[in-house]
């Protein structure tokens, strides 16, 4: 069986810096893949890569057998690759229904259309309230976003990112912000779609990661360290030394 | 032929340096500040103006571009410390906005001042006449004067740019502006001195040509447009970039201008050709404006996405 | 009070909601109240004697759509187009040189001058689109003078002096445009129809995201939109609705010179947006009818009347960034 997401010994450099160092990894379909690592480790970078926001130096993507390295993002999006931002990407401006109603309207009939109210289009809203009432946000629909709280906000990235019918998450840290109990809410979404959904979660709230995770991979300074099951990574001499060392001392 | 050609070349080059002057300032502007200043034209101007006046009154070329120099600098500052400081942190279109209105008073103001028909300011004594080159041509001294201020000018900002402490604020600055506020550096201090400096060059752009030129309140017009396509083929804060671009520039818009019409007669018959070329000439820089950017977004030596 | 936000659980931090009002209804209400006081202009040029009225607010209407126009890549697309003038200008070299030819039909001048609107919307919005920021700003400037340029140099066609019309437009052989009031409603008819073809652009598909790309372009590539194109089909909407302005400019003026297209005229267009409201569309309009009547009332005192246009655009910038529409707003908001 193909790999949903095959990533095959990816280069990328900022100046001096190689931020990402030649990491292969391969996520298989229906499996949930959490990346773990200390600040600055090139989590981001990588899921930006992924995602077609920047250009590796070298190596190459494969999603479903089929190399995407030289697609561009909206391309990705259409094959069914969603992200979901580390630091909040959202169009403040509108309202929380509009935001996830132009995630569907990306995929559903064309956006060139001139005439015609697009906030009256019924299939498009109702749409947008389907995976608004997914995340716990469907109250919020008619609000303006920069008016929500920060951890409504997170909700609202994950919302998006579940309308665009997404084959393969790529979720950046969606835990990171929220309160105990959108904490909650988010991980029981989680669970929910554990199993269906193909996920590379970047995270560094442990919690989450060892209840989610089907395997963990530990990217440290631009390399991957250690891949393994929850169980394997949390015996793993290394990865101990490495980074969960520190964290177990500061929990 | 080949003596029109000279003559032409020396002339690209002479309007390209004058170019290179107002486009260096733009350039730094644009690059450290992030700032669009439709009003840069201005300064030229209004060096030309100030040059034509101290000139007069003193009687004396040299003693009017003495005096016109501060000016022009003092002119400039005034405009940092009274508007431009308040909008670097606002939109591109709010400055948009407000430098065109600057650029408003101001050329009203020079034609409250000076009347709008135009004035003509002497050559000085001392680079009158014109020099024999090559025993071929006749090239005007004072010509030959500007392309060698204005060379020596360049010359001078590449020391400075690439040799002192300034000049290595002023290139961190113009790639990377976070990291010049992480050095310490006075960043309202370090503005200032940028567009004063740009000030200067505009402004001496401007008092070099007013022999050359008739000194009129439209001039800023023209010659900011074409500082523009400079910095955009040469790249947002590459001073480089702007010396080569406004070479480019200053050379392909006035051969283009003699010899379109020349070449095309080649292909068509005399009176359609010159129409022709006189039509498409003055499109070449935009053409090659094009060109440039459809290779390289960033301009020539732009090290940034623009 | 109806209008204050509601209720939210938004942390106190961050800021004020911003207020709600009925807007679709008041904006509605505004542009019926401004066409309707517009189309009683001839009216009172007829009572009061004064025909140059009809004929000075016709001047006022074309800029009127010009200014929308650019309203709706300014405001809905936050493209700073800086050479917006050269597509009024291509409307009215469409009319100066058809007639020139003897083809003096309306229709065939708004095919031409929307034409050549588009085919150089498309190439150089192309080109300056895969740019930002400055970059834009000076590119857009620089196109628009190359436009001024060809024209200038078109000495068959009056070169830099401009060209008379020997008369305006025919509409289907007919000249009734030769009466100053038939055109003046042409014209309130053309700006009434493009703004409401603006206002239903803004809010469909497209015009959603569009203003999606204006928030945050990164966003809307995520979820699967290429940006590029939809800002390139806006250009190219604005500079055909510009193009008809200037149509309609040729026949207002009967005549035609490059001065329509300098980019001080582009500069002007800006301020008209920026004066009225920007991304409102009724802004622009409101703009061009304030900008232009300061002008006229400014040029009765002094001949330096662009000193206090200039005067107003900087205290405007540095005082009410949201315009002549901020301004009352504010007083609005106050008063209640
Ligand atoms: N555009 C850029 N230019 C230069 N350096 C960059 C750039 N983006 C990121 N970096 C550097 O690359 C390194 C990795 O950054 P990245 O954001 O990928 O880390 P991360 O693992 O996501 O960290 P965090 O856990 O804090 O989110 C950091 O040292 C960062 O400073
Ligand atoms: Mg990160």
């Amino acid at each position: 069986m193909t790999a949903r997401l095959e990533i095959r010994s990816l280069h990328k450099r900022f100046g001096a810096l190689a931020v990402t160092d030649g990491i292969s990894l391969d996520i298989a379909p229906g499996e949930l893949h959490a990346i773990i690592g200390p600040n600055g480790a090139g989590k981001t970078t990588l899921v930006a890569q992924l995602s077609g926001q920047l250009a590796p130096d070298s190596g190459q993507v494969l999603y479903d057998g089929r190399d995407i390295t030289h697609m561009d993002m909206a391309g990705r999006v259409h094959l069914g690759m969603a992200r979901s931002f580390q630091i909040t990407t959202i169009l403040h401006g509108f309202t929380v229904l509009q935001n996830v109603a132009l995630a569907v309207q990306a995929r559903k009939g064309s956006s060139f259309r001139f005439f015609g109210r697009a906030d009256a289009e019924p299939a498009l809203n109702a749409a947008a309230i389907g995976y608004l009432r997914q995340v716990g946000l469907a109250e919020r629909a008619g609000d303006v976003a920069r008016n929500l709280s920060h951890g409504e906000h997170r909700q609202m990235e994950f919302a998006i990112a579940l309308a665009t019918a997404p084959r393969l998450l790529l979720l950046d840290e969606p835990f990171a912000g929220t309160g105990r109990q959108e904490a909650e809410q988010l991980l029981a979404l989680m669970r929910q779609i554990k199993g269906k959904q193909t996920t590379l979660l970047v995270e560094h709230d442990m919690n989450a990661v060892f209840a989610l995770a089907d395997r963990i991979s530990v990217l440290v300074y631009g390399r991957i360290i250690a891949t393994g099951t929850p169980g394997e990574i949390r015996a793993n001499a290394e990865v101990r030394a490495a980074y969960l060392g520190e964290e177990d001392a500061a929990c | 032929m080949f003596n029109l050609f000279l003559l032409q070349l020396l002339n690209g080059v002479q309007l390209g340096i004058l170019l290179f002057l107002v486009a260096a300032g733009l350039t730094l502007i644009f690059g450290i500040m992030d700032f669009i200043n439709i009003a840069h034209g201005v300064l030229y101007m209004v060096g030309a103006y100030l040059m034509a006046t101290f000139a007069a009154a003193t009687g004396n070329f040299w003693l009017g571009l003495l005096v016109a120099m501060p000016a022009v600098v003092v002119f400039g500052l005034a405009l940092e410390v009274f508007l431009f400081r308040r909008l670097y942190d606002r939109s591109h279109l709010d400055q948009v906005l407000a430098t065109f209105g600057l650029m408003l008073i101001v050329t009203e103001g020079v034609r409250m001042i000076w009347g709008s028909s135009p004035i003509f300011v002497p050559v000085p004594e001392l680079l009158s006449g014109s020099i024999r080159l090559l025993g071929i041509i006749n090239y005007p001294v004072y010509r030959l004067a500007i392309i060698a201020a204005g060379l020596a000018v360049a010359v001078g900002l590449y020391v400075m740019i690439n040799h002192s402490r300034i000049g290595m604020l002023l290139r961190a600055g113009a790639s990377n502006r976070p990291v010049v506020s992480a050095l310490g550096v006075n960043i309202t201090w370090l503005f200032a001195f940028v567009f004063a400096f740009g000030a200067m060059l505009a402004g001496f752009a401007g008092a070099l040509v007013a022999p050359v030129l008739s000194v009129d309140p439209g001039m800023g017009g023209s010659v900011l447009i074409l500082a523009f396509v400079v910095v955009v083929i040469g790249g947002i804060g590459s001073v480089k970039g702007a010396f080569v671009a406004a070479l480019l520039v200053g050379v392909v818009d006035t051969l283009g201008r003699t010899f379109g019409p020349i070449l095309l007669q080649m292909a068509m018959d005399p009176s359609a050709a010159s129409q022709t070329g006189r039509t498409l000439a003055p499109m070449l820089i935009y053409i090659l404006m094009a060109l440039v950017l459809a290779i390289r977004p960033s301009g020539l030596f732009g090290r940034r996405a623009a | 009070m109806s209008d204050s936000p509601a209720p939210t659980t938004a942390p106190p931090a961050s800021p004020a909601a911003p207020l709600r009002r009925p807007r679709l209804f008041s904006r509605g209400a505004a542009a019926l109240a401004i066409f309707g006081l517009m189309a009683l202009v001839p009216l009172v040029a007829h009572l009061s004697d004064d025909p140059f009225l009809t004929v000075a607010f016709t001047r006022i209407l074309v800029f009127a759509i010009a200014a929308l126009s650019l309203d709706l890549i300014l405001g809905y697309g936050a493209l700073v187009s800086f050479g917006h003038a050269a597509y009024v200008g291509f409307g009215a070299y469409a009319v100066a040189i058809l007639s020139r030819h003897g083809i003096t039909d309306i229709f065939v001048h708004l095919a031409a001058g929307i034409g050549v609107a588009v085919i150089f919307a498309v190439l150089t919005g192309a080109i300056a689109l895969r740019t930002r920021g400055v970059y834009f700003i000076m590119i857009t400037l620089a196109f628009g003078q190359m436009a001024y340029f060809f024209f200038t140099s078109l000495s068959a066609y009056g070169g830099d002096d401009g060209i008379s019309l020997r008369g305006r437009s025919t509409v289907l052989g007919t000249d009734l445009l030769a009466h100053n009031s038939v055109l003046f409603y042409v014209t309130l008819g053309a700006l009434v129809g493009l703004y409401l073809l603006a206002a239903a652009v803004v809010n469909s598909r497209f015009g959603r995201v569009l203003a999606g790309t204006r928030e945050d372009a990164l966003r809307m590539q995520a979820i699967g939109f290429r940006p590029f194109r939809y800002q390139l089909a806006a250009f190219v909407i604005a500079g055909a609705m510009a193009s008809i302005s200037g149509v309609l400019l040729a026949n207002q003026a009967e005549f035609v010179s490059p001065a329509y297209m300098s980019w001080h005229r582009s500069g002007e267009l800006i301020v008209m947006v920026i004066l009225g409201g920007i991304g409102t569309l009724l802004g622009g309009v409101v703009g061009a009818v304030v900008v232009l009547l300061l002008e006229e009332w400014l040029s009765v005192f002094t001949t330096h009347w662009r000193m206090g246009l200039g005067l107003v655009l900087i205290l405007v910038v540095l005082f009410s960034p949201k315009g002549i529409a901020g301004l009352f707003e504010r007083l609005l908001g106050r008063g209640k």
